[in-house]
């Protein structure tokens, strides 16, 4: 066993499937703090690290176009996961990083991946000015200018994000429940940034301009101990309107969902479990369902979700599976899903 | 019918039982030495690929400190964020177990406490709770600390996460080095601009320990394949006589309608049955002199290398099947020419118990031919060899090339001595030990290995060990040595011993590269002891007047050979210039070492703090020196070792460094004993139709029994004439090449006739016990028996 099973350990516990994706169903315990509904959001401090939860992540995906119209989606996430409700200097910290990177292209999918611990200066993410780093990668600014960068032995990228727009809360509020037995998380996006850069490929270095969606969430217990995974779609329709829309799934095949509609100039209607609803179409040849039939009812939504590259399979020590994907349908645009939970 | 002609042919052992047990005892031992060796060889490869793993050790290259000091732990973060896939280390020992802290976040994929066990996690290593991992040896010798125990940790390492380790070693805030990992990414800045103080060492592939010890571990192979050969000699020996007395029943057999190759089939069967029983004594054997030399192994080891090998045997299913393999390997070997020959057998060829002689005395000439052959080799390479693998071949083609050529040279000899032989019963001695030599040959060709092995290891022993107490004499100069705990204890002792000794020399050493190489360089404070004690190899006229002007250097035998550096070359430290003026001998340790002036020293690197101290007082001085010590510092006696205390310590790791080969020796001489005695044994029932027209013409069979004691004295005495000029050539071969490989330095050869001389008599005693047994038999064979040849056909 190599430490890196170990880390998988950590944050998949053995017996991990019934305890949902990477140990996020385990029970929260120890000490930590769990979300409540109600909570007044506190801006830059929100921004920052929340170290008595167990698990928190800044996730930032973005769909791109070269000069040509070639497509790219592109994913900067760092996770943290605390082993204990606190902090503290050097070896002996209790929080963990993990960050993820990935540019997919029509034909390619790079991914790497890096891991941290707090405490020493390796990784961390500050308030204000607001500073989420990993080794040499880091996202920097203040939330209306933001830098970006992310690197690897094939592939490395560096952007500049503007938001064209406000902050949204998912749920109540940023108050999201996951499950019927409770399970939620703080959660709030800036689905609004336009993005600029380079990608820098084995095949070359590529111009390329698009939309980037900035997720924010912190939890101690995500899941219910009878859900294996989720899917996440984070749509951009041609109209202006964006949609999230995940989908819990559970051990006994029923599933919870959960939505929000949010309109161009960020106005947030969140819709109850059974209003949003995601179906397989087609699957790759791993298994994973790469097509989707994905609707909203009350807002007239029937589109078809299709990964623009099937094989988006995030490597990583806890592997899932996330990429660029277009839509067609009642709706047209473009958007990312993220699946995990099937291997 | 195959049950009754397998009952037939196994009729043959039940009436032999003595060849059945030379057959099975031969394989065995055969078996046991070299899957003894073998044993040995892999727990200690086991042992080094554990601390290679747990340091990545050969494997990644790593960046270290120029000055070779730890460096701040921020460097770590500073490289990470600069883009440097680094993962850091700490190190050092602790009641003589080697800590290691790692960072699992960032280490490579596979380094670390491999094989946690399922109920371990990440938390529970990073936490605290239970933060050491070793082996159950290692952990009873860990106090202080939780450990838990997993036996795929190295020997004598614990393993923690790196806060546990600093804590404990007490380096909090410090690393030792980063490992550098495997595919970095695009765009990092340059290391030069981020941490300009650290240097890349490049991974050499294999661990170093690995490296260091081959020499080792191929002397024990070499013994081990020795050992082997001389066993194979004994089972070759067996089956062809086997076979040979058993030509009649095989005839009898075929007359009565067995097919030919079902007999042959058969009889391979029967010794593929034999070859897995004695594979399967053998291993176990092997396992027992295996269990019974490692811990001299692997004291040698950490004496002579620093190296941690398990002290205790672990039972490996490869090893377990190769002295099998190797069982049956060596039985097939020995035994083709037999089988072969039989299948050629016509069907009524009368049975001939003198044909495997005969047979061996018309190979002769290709054998010698093959010995010129193999020893013209040898010729060319003790000239050309250069290495371990050139110099173990010379060892092969030597040994192998004499051993074949033995024969030929001792029938040569006989040949001279039956021409001058006056009167008819040493004629007939002379031509009957003429006659019988094909079937003692391969007896004597392992005494001769056996003895030519004895003489060279323990000239190659003896000549190191001279060399090696003439080499502590000069550098273990100073009266007392002392180890101080800290700067404040350093200079208290400077203070109280000022006045009162004649000198104060202060040991400090940095880890440095020089020439390319590893290595430590050392300060000398201008005094005496150097000019008068030091002996150079090589030097200028005024070598340490040079370097104590702070411009030269002196540097070891095995640095000078490993880096091609000549006198008068220029050697480079922290920038700044030095010309070689010295190469001295040193057989103290295997990695380079060189000397420089004190305050250039100091200059070069501030940070090491003397620690260690030699002083030079009146001998008889030193205990009162002692306790004035402690009563004025508080320094405590157990701080301090006297020259003599040095010596002794330094002299018992030399000879445990050698306790394995002389156990070996012993072992190899043993069987060569056995294999005479077999031989003997074997050939005295086919002897008695050559015997008997001797007796009927008037030798009494006492007289008989005492000309075969003869004989067998003879014909060792002259084997050892022989082996003596081997063995002074292997001796040779050891001290000038492969020593030189394996450890950089030329010894030089002494001669030891007395050892000799001790070693022919013991073999003669070997051959004449031997030969006792036989002898005895042959003056008690009942007259009728010797009758019987004339009446019968056998």
């Amino acid at each position: 066993m190599n430490v890196r099973v170990l880390l998988a350990l950590i944050f998949l516990p053995i017996g991990a499937w019934a305890q949902g994706f990477a140990g996020l169903g385990t029970m929260a315990g120890k000490g930590f703090t769990e979300p409540q509904p109600g909570k007044m959001f506190r801006f830059p401090e929100d921004h920052g690290a929340h170290p008595d939860y167990r698990i928190e992540w800044w996730y930032l995906t973005a769909n791109l176009t070269d000069a040509e119209g070639t497509p790219y989606g592109l994913q900067w996430t760092l996770f943290r996961t605390a082993m204990a409700p606190e902090e503290s200097d050097g070896w002996a910290s209790p929080q963990l990083w993990m960050g993820h990177a990935a540019v997919t292209t029509e034909t390619k999918h790079f991914v790497t991946e890096r891991l941290a611990r707090g405490g020493t200066g390796q990784a961390g993410v500050i308030a204000a000015p607001f500073s989420a780093w990993i080794d040499d990668w880091a996202l920097e600014g203040d939330w209306q200018t933001m830098q970006m960068t992310a690197s690897a032995p094939d592939f490395a990228y560096d952007m500049t994000l503007t938001a064209q727009g406000p902050l949204v809360f998912h749920g109540d509020n940023g108050f999201s429940v996951k499950s019927n037995s409770g399970q939620a998380s703080y959660y709030y996006s800036q689905p609004f940034f336009a993005i600029e850069g380079e990608l820098h490929l084995p095949s070359g270095t590529v111009a390329v301009t698009g939309n980037a969606w900035l997720d924010r969430e912190w939890s101690s217990q995500l899941l219910s101990g009878d859900q294996t995974g989720w899917d996440w779609f984070s749509l951009s329709f041609d109209s202006g309107d964006k949609l999230m829309g995940s989908r819990l799934q559970q051990t006994d095949g029923a599933d919870f969902t959960a939505a929000t509609w949010i309109t161009p100039d960020g106005q947030t209607t969140a819709f109850p479990d059974g209003a949003f609803n995601a179906t397989p179409l087609s699957a790759n040849d791993a298994d994973v369902p790469v097509v989707w039939r994905v609707t909203l009812p009350q807002r007239e939504v029937d589109v078809t979700v299709a990964a623009i590259n099937e094989d988006a399979w995030m490597t990583t020590s806890v592997p899932y599976w996330e990429g660029p994907v277009t839509v067609s349908g009642t709706h047209t645009g473009i958007g990312y899903l993220e699946m995990t939970g099937y291997d | 019918m195959t049950r009754a002609v397998l009952t037939a042919l196994m009729s043959h052992w039940w009436r032999n039982p003595l060849q059945l047990f030379t057959l099975l005892a031969g394989l065995a031992l055969a078996t046991a030495l070299w899957s003894g060796v073998q044993a040995v060889n892999a727990e200690a490869r086991a042992s080094y690929d554990a601390a290679a793993a747990t340091l990545g050790e050969g494997q990644y290259d790593r960046f270290v400190r120029r000055d070779g000091l730890p460096m701040d732990e921020q460097v770590f973060v500073e490289m990470r964020r600069a883009g440097w896939l680094v993962s850091p280390v700490v190190q050092g020992r602790l009641d003589g177990i080697r800590i290691v802290g790692v960072e699992p976040l960032t280490a490579p994929v596979g380094l670390g406490p491999v094989s946690l066990g399922q109920d371990n996690d990440l938390a529970g290593f990073l936490g605290g709770d239970t933060p050491f991992f070793a082996n159950a040896d290692t952990a009873a010798g860990l106090s202080g600390v939780d450990v838990v125990i997993s036996e795929n940790v190295a020997p004598n390492t614990a393993i923690a996460d790196i806060g546990a380790a600093q804590r404990l070693l007490d380096k909090t805030g410090v690393i030792d080095a980063l490992i550098i990992l495997p595919g970095q990414p695009i765009g990092q800045r340059a290391q030069a601009e981020v941490a300009p103080d650290l240097v890349r060492q490049v991974a050499q592939g294999g661990s170093d320990i690995g490296r260091l010890t081959d020499s080792f571990h191929l002397n024990l192979t070499a013994f081990g394949l020795l050992s082997f050969a001389v066993g194979i000699f004994i089972v070759h020996g067996a089956i062809g006589l086997a076979f040979e007395q058993r030509r009649p029943v095989v005839r009898t057999l075929r007359a009565l309608g067995v097919p030919l190759s079902r007999l042959v089939w058969l009889m391979a069967v029967e010794l593929l049955l034999f070859a897995l029983l004695a594979g399967i004594i053998g291993v176990a054997l092997g396992y027992l002199v295996a269990a019974l030399l490692l811990p001299d192994v692997a004291a040698t080891l950490r004496g002579l290398y620093g190296a941690d090998v398990a002290g205790t045997l672990q039972l490996r299913p490869s090893w377990w099947l190769s002295g099998l393999a190797i069982a049956v390997g060596g039985t097939a070997v020995a035994a083709s020419g037999a089988l072969a020959q039989l299948s050629r057998m016509p069907l009524l060829a009368a049975a001939q118990p003198r044909a495997l002689a005969m047979a061996a005395g018309r190979r002769a000439k290709v054998q010698g031919g093959l010995a010129l052959l193999l020893l013209s080799a040898s010729l060319v390479l003790m000239v050309t060899a250069d290495g371990l693998v050139g110099g173990f071949a010379l060892l092969g083609t030597l040994l192998i090339g004499a051993a074949l050529g033995l024969p030929l040279i001792l029938d040569r000899l006989l040949a001279v001595f039956s021409t001058r032989a006056k009167g008819p019963v040493l004629g007939w001695f002379w031509a009957d030990t003429r006659q019988q030599l094909p079937g003692l040959s391969l007896a004597l060709m392992a005494l001769l290995l056996a003895m030519a092995a004895n003489v060279g290891v323990s000239t190659m022993v003896s000549s190191f060990r001279l060399t090696f107490v003439g080499f502590l004499d000069q550098r273990l100069a100073s009266e007392l040595y002392i180890r101080t705990e800290d700067t404040a204890q350093s200079d208290a002792l400077i203070a109280f011993a000022e006045e009162r000794v004649d000198a104060i020399l202060p040991i400090q050493s940095a880890d440095v590269t020089l020439g390319g190489q590893p290595a430590e360089v050392f300060s000398a404070r201008d005094h005496a002891t150097y000019r008068d004690n030091w002996r150079f190899l090589q030097s200028t006229s005024d070598a340490w007047d040079q370097t104590f002007s702070g411009q030269a250097i002196v540097i070891n035998e095995q640095l000078a050979r490993r880096a091609d550096i000549a006198l008068d070359q220029v050697l480079t430290l922290q920038s700044r210039a030095f010309t070689v003026v010295g190469i001295y001998g040193d057989y103290g340790n295997p990695i380079g070492q060189a000397v420089i002036a004190e305050p250039v020293f100091e200059a070069l690197y501030p940070e090491v703090e003397a620690q260690n101290f030699g002083l030079r007082m009146d001998p008889a001085d030193v205990e009162n020196f002692l306790s004035a010590l402690e009563a004025a510092t508080g320094i405590a006696p157990t701080q301090a070792v006297d020259q003599a205390g040095i010596k002794a310590i330094s002299l018992e790791i030399f000879e445990r460094t050698f306790t394995v080969t002389t156990a070996l020796n012993i072992l190899t001489l043993a069987v060569a004993g056995f294999a005479i005695l077999m031989s003997l044994l074997t050939l005295a029932t086919m002897r008695v139709p050559q015997l008997a027209p001797a007796w009927a013409m008037g030798l009494t069979r006492r007289q008989l029994g005492r000309i075969e004691l003869a004989r067998a004295v003879m014909l060792a005495c002259l084997t050892a004439l022989v082996a003596l000029p081997l063995g002074l050539a292997l001796a040779w071969a050891l001290l000038a090449v492969v020593n030189v490989a394996a450890f950089g330095w030329r010894l030089p050869m002494y001669l030891f006739p007395a050892d000799y001389l001790r070693l022919a008599v013991f073999a003669l005693l070997a051959a004449a016990l031997a030969a006792a047994w036989p002898a005895l038999r042959l003056a008690r064979t009942p007259p009728a028996d010797l009758l019987k040849v004339f009446s019968n056909e056998r």
